[in-house]
């Protein structure tokens, strides 16, 4: 390989970092200071595409001058901006007194909005932008043609990294954003108005998106799906560099662009797991990313969040739990086949996201990667049934088992971190699951998956099945809520409120929470083999992103806090989606407007309404 | 389509009202109408499954405004989003066999979802009619007595194409395909036939970018490295736009030949615009080139009713309908062994000419163009293009005599 093509290539990786290091940038800020897991950060960098792709044309209508196209470009950024100061006012700064994941759970909503508004707004066709004037040409480097914008885009990073630099340094808003990733609480305390700070700082965030966008649109075209492929990319730049820092986030993008371009010419394939292995690796060495620092909260005994107390059954909550149950075993009677079907599921679901609050509601354990465990699970008992020729009862007692115990393998890795940083390498190791499923065609069947995975004779007319599901399910949830009432359940929650203080009484605190993870882990699994069986297929998509933040949407929208939330949230999930899928082809819309309504009406929940209701009867 | 779209409720408002102003010299089609369960990715792939849906409609318009089907009932497509994982498609095909009462499924766009639904529809002994899935699965290794595909798949495209290259003198080849199953398979087909249409040709580079996110720079440098003199491209979409605008400027297609899927086809060439590259040999569909008349009136009811031009989708869901309502009226009866038994070997006179659904492998012989792209104007189409029948592209009979499952 000579040494022009090289250079090339690595700076083909540079560009590449450089535009990811823009939008993670802001990611990274808006994560510092108000501590919200922005889902929507990849629908503004999506919406600065769009809007790029609408604005600069007509611009450049006028002259096709570069002034002009980079005018265009920011305009666009500043709309973003602006889109995200809107996002902040109408509705996060509703959410800023509950807990921090609700935040989350809003944004996921805004996704689901932006992806239906843009198809609605600009049509399913992708549309490509217009090349920037007088950088359309290609630059010989030493023999090789490299395209003149990219050399462009190699130096709007650090150019970026440099006025946020100035920004931050220089100015009392810098300075406050500063202060506020480091103690968001004193910078409250010292009487600084956090309204604005916050609106200020997602406007800032929400402009490096646009940006980001706007600044692709010579190289791609804006389409309605850019927001997910980007998003998992930012958040991946964003960990590894240290939530919060821009210079962290800056080495993480030229780390990985680098990575990325040499790593394709060795495995053609490797872009589909790359930034996850990374991820994953850095993690386990160094638990705060290249250059976080340890959160400065985790010292201190902050206000926990997730189930705090612990009720026993009332005679009303005994009346609903048997109603529920009874209803739950009667609608094979009085319900049609479809109506069956749908149960059915819900009681999957409900199982499996019972298992994923018993991590984050009980444990503080947020896993962003609980399908991993769901989808190992129905992979197991798929391949056992289709390649191994076995029977469904065995298949769906092997499925808990893989389930628990790739749960135990990731978790021992896992249990080590906290907070943001944990949830992250769950992410990735869901991730890297996914990969391997994906791409072992040979076993797994690849993306295709293996279908025939049908239930025993006895077990496969609808009403059979789904009681046995409704008896895995109803005896599964029992269980789990046994394990959160025990002595157990008591020890992961005194972890979770002061890891310092359990582990003063002599807790040991990881094994705990390795043991949670593990049992949860096996809970899922076992609802991931019953939802192989119902479906009659397995493929990657059991264990991918949108089915692991389905879960965290169930849990967060029955409400963490409440025990039982996790069932209500299940069913109220499932039957919102199930009801508009029919009705139009923008059900994601419709869907994302329910979870923003039901956070802002009930944000703690629907069962965390319940409580109240029962508080004040 | 502009709009929040009530699929059902549009669906049957056009048909009642077609129905009532009809043409004189014609019975309108009466009784209660045949459903048609049709669930496709209208959310997430909207660009391929709304102008298929439209044309959809429009044939079965057309069919009931002539009588309809099984002397005289209304032909229903009942549309559902199938939400893109086999997950919700399969929950989505429960739901049209039970509560809406189809008689058969019809659809799906991704291969994973055409497959789980292919082996739902086994096991619940119920006819799918598969329309987009392209992946060689469905008809070879797991096909099944009540599957059957229309489009020609991975295996006949692969195919068309590298014929088309018979001739040419490019010996060393890359492959840049999706990382996903369609791509893996184009490119495993490719390494099998490029023999076969040029002797001696070796394959020098592979690529597999993420589908959704091909790294352009990186990819379009890892190519140009191996210095070859062919390229074998399967990617489309926003994927295709990256990878040839990169490629334009570093001059990866100069002086290269190269063969593409589905490049020329509305649907992808359109958001090319004038990046839309010179001489790649690929399948597609040059609208405005079609010659035969049942076509023409197709595109000119089309571009009437729905003020767009039609795109590949478009012909697949017309020829969709029409396949349909020649089952229907072959085996006049809407039970599933009847009907299954009247698909094999149905001739149909499409748009297209005449598809047959080879009761060997369960696939259809629609065929598609094959051409060389160009650009006019400001959008890119074909030059030189033909149709190819998909029946000189089947699969062998002894290659899907040893790869089909035993019934």
């Amino acid at each position: 390989m000579d040494l022009g093509f090289l250079l090339v290539q690595s700076l083909s990786g540079l560009a590449s970092a450089s535009s990811l290091f823009v939008i993670a940038s802001g990611l990274t800020l808006v994560f510092g200071v108000t501590r919200i897991v922005n889902f929507a950060h990849g629908s503004f960098y999506m919406l600065g595409a769009y809007v790029a792709v609408t604005v600069v044309p007509w611009l450049l209508d006028f002259d096709r001058s570069p002034l002009l196209f980079f005018c265009g470009v920011l305009i666009s950024a500043a709309v973003v901006g602006l889109l995200g100061v809107l996002m902040e006012i109408l509705l996060l700064r509703r959410l800023y007194k509950v807990p921090e994941l609700f935040q989350l759970l809003a944004t996921f909503g805004v996704v689901l909005m932006v992806q239906d508004a843009v198809l609605w707004l600009w049509g399913p066709v992708e549309i490509p932008g217009p090349r920037a004037p007088g950088l359309r040409h290609g630059v010989e480097i030493l023999g090789q043609r490299f395209p003149a914008y990219e050399l462009f885009l190699i130096c709007v990073g650090p150019a970026v990294l440099g006025l946020l630099w100035l920004l931050m340094h220089k100015t009392r808003f810098g300075i406050l954003i500063r202060a506020a990733t480091r103690d968001r609480e004193m910078v409250g305390a010292l009487g600084v108005n956090q309204a604005l700070l916050f609106t200020g700082t997602l406007f800032l965030g929400a402009f490096l998106a646009g940006l980001g966008g706007a600044l692709q649109i010579p190289r791609v075209s804006a389409s309605s799906q850019m927001d997910l492929s980007i998003i998992t990319e930012a958040f991946v730049v964003t960990v590894i560099g240290g939530m919060g820092s821009v210079p962290g986030a800056f080495l993480a993008a030229v780390l990985i662009g680098q990575l990325n371009s040499f790593g394709v010419l060795i495995f053609p394939k490797i872009t589909l797991v790359l930034v996850f292995l990374l991820m994953a690796v850095v993690l386990v060495v160094k638990p705060w990313g290249l250059l976080g620092r340890p959160e400065p909260a985790a010292g201190r005994a902050a206000l926990p969040e997730g189930v705090l107390a612990m009720p026993r059954f009332g005679v009303w909550e005994k009346a609903i739990a048997a109603v529920a149950v009874l209803a739950t075993l009667a609608v094979p009677v009085f319900g049609d086949a479809y109506t069956v079907k749908v149960v059915t599921e819900v009681l999957i679901f409900a199982l499996a996201a019972f298992s994923l609050n018993l991590l984050v509601g009980h444990g503080g354990i947020v896993s962003f990667g609980h399908a991993a465990y769901f989808g190992l699970g129905a992979y197991a008992a798929g391949l056992l049934v289709t390649k191994g020729g076995l029977p469904m009862e065995p298949a769906l007692i092997a499925a808990p088992i893989a389930g628990a115990a790739f749960a135990a393998l990731f978790g021992f890795f896992i249990v080590r971190l906290s907070g943001i940083y944990l949830a992250m390498l769950t992410l990735a190791f869901a991730q890297i699951a996914y990969a391997v499923c994906f791409q072992w065609v040979e076993v797994t069947g690849g993306d295709n998956g293996v279908v025939g995975v049908w239930p025993s004779p006895w077990a496969r007319s609808r009403e059979v099945f789904h009681y046995l599901v409704a008896i895995c399910c109803i005896l599964g949830i029992i269980g789990l809520r046994r394990v959160a009432y025990a002595p157990f359940g008591a020890t992961l929650r005194a972890a979770r409120d002061s890891e310092q203080r359990a582990d003063a009484i002599g807790v040991d605190v990881r094994r705990h929470r390795w043991l949670a993870f593990t049992l949860a882990g096996g809970a899922a699994g076992l609802a991931g083999g019953l939802y192989a069986f119902s479906k009659g297929s397995i493929d990657p998509t059991l264990l991918s992103i949108p089915m692991s933040i389905d879960f965290l949407a169930m849990i967060l929208l029955g409400g963490m806090q409440t025990v039982m939330g996790a069932v209500a949230g299940a069913a109220a999930f499932h039957t919102i989606k199930d009801f508009f899928m029919p009705l139009t082809d923008h059900w994601r819309f419709f869907l994302g407007a329910s979870i923003i309504a039901l956070v802002l009406i009930f944000p703690r929940g629907l069962s965390g309404a319940y409580g109240a209701l029962r508080r004040r009867a | 389509m502009a709009g929040f779209t009530f699929t059902r409720r549009t669906a049957l408002a056009a048909g009642t009202g077609l129905v009532a102003g009809l043409r004189p010299g014609m019975a309108p089609a009466q009784g209660a109408p045949i459903k048609i369960g049709e669930l496709n990715s209208y959310s997430r792939m909207a660009a391929f499954a709304v102008p298929y849906r439209n044309a959809i409609q429009l044939a079965a318009d057309a069919i009931n405004q002539a009588g309809g089907v099984m002397g005289g009932r209304p032909l229903e497509f009942v549309f559902r989003d199938d939400g893109s994982t086999p997950g919700d498609a399969v929950r989505v095909a429960e739901d049209l066999l039970t509560r809406e009462g189809c008689a058969f499924l019809a659809g799906t766009f991704l291969s994973n979802v055409g497959l789980a639904v292919s082996d739902f529809a086994n096991q619940r002994k119920k006819l799918f009619l598969a329309t987009e899935p392209l992946t060689d699965a469905l008809t070879m290794a797991q096909g099944n007595r009540y599957t059957w595909r229309l489009r020609p798949g991975t295996y006949m495209q692969t195919r068309m194409v590298v014929e088309a290259a018979r001739g040419k003198t490019a010996k060393r080849w890359a492959i840049v395909a999706p990382n996903y199953e369609y791509g893996q398979s184009a490119a495993a087909n490719f390494k099998k036939l490029i023999g076969t249409a040029i002797p001696g040709a070796e394959i020098v580079a592979e690529q597999y970018p993420a589908l959704g996110r091909v790294d352009a720079g990186a990819t379009v440098g890892a190519l140009a490295q191996a210095r070859p003199d062919g390229i074998f491209n399967v990617l489309f979409g926003p994927d295709l736009t990256a990878f040839v605008r990169e490629g334009n400027t570093r001059g990866l297609f100069e002086r290269r030949l190269v063969l593409s899927l589905l490049t020329g086809e509305p649907e992808y060439m359109l958001p090319l615009g004038d990046e839309c590259p010179d001489g790649w040999i690929t399948t597609g569909y040059p609208w405005e080139q079609v010659e035969e008349a049942s076509h023409k009136a197709f595109i000119a009811a089309y571009r009437a009713r729905f003020n767009d031009t039609p795109r590949k989708g478009s012909v697949l869901g017309y020829v969709t309908a029409q396949v349909v309502a020649s089952l229907l009226n072959k085996a006049n009866s809407t039970e599933t062994e009847a009907l299954v038994d009247a698909l094999a070997d149905l001739p149909t006179q499409t748009i297209v000419g005449n598809v047959t659904m080879r009761g060997l492998d369960h696939q259809g012989t629609m065929g598609t163009w094959v051409g060389e792209t160009v650009l006019r104007g400001r959008t890119g189409t074909m030059r030189n293009a033909r149709y190819a029948d998909g029946a000189n592209y089947l699969f062998p009979e002894d290659e899907v005599r040893a790869a089909r499952p035993r019934a």
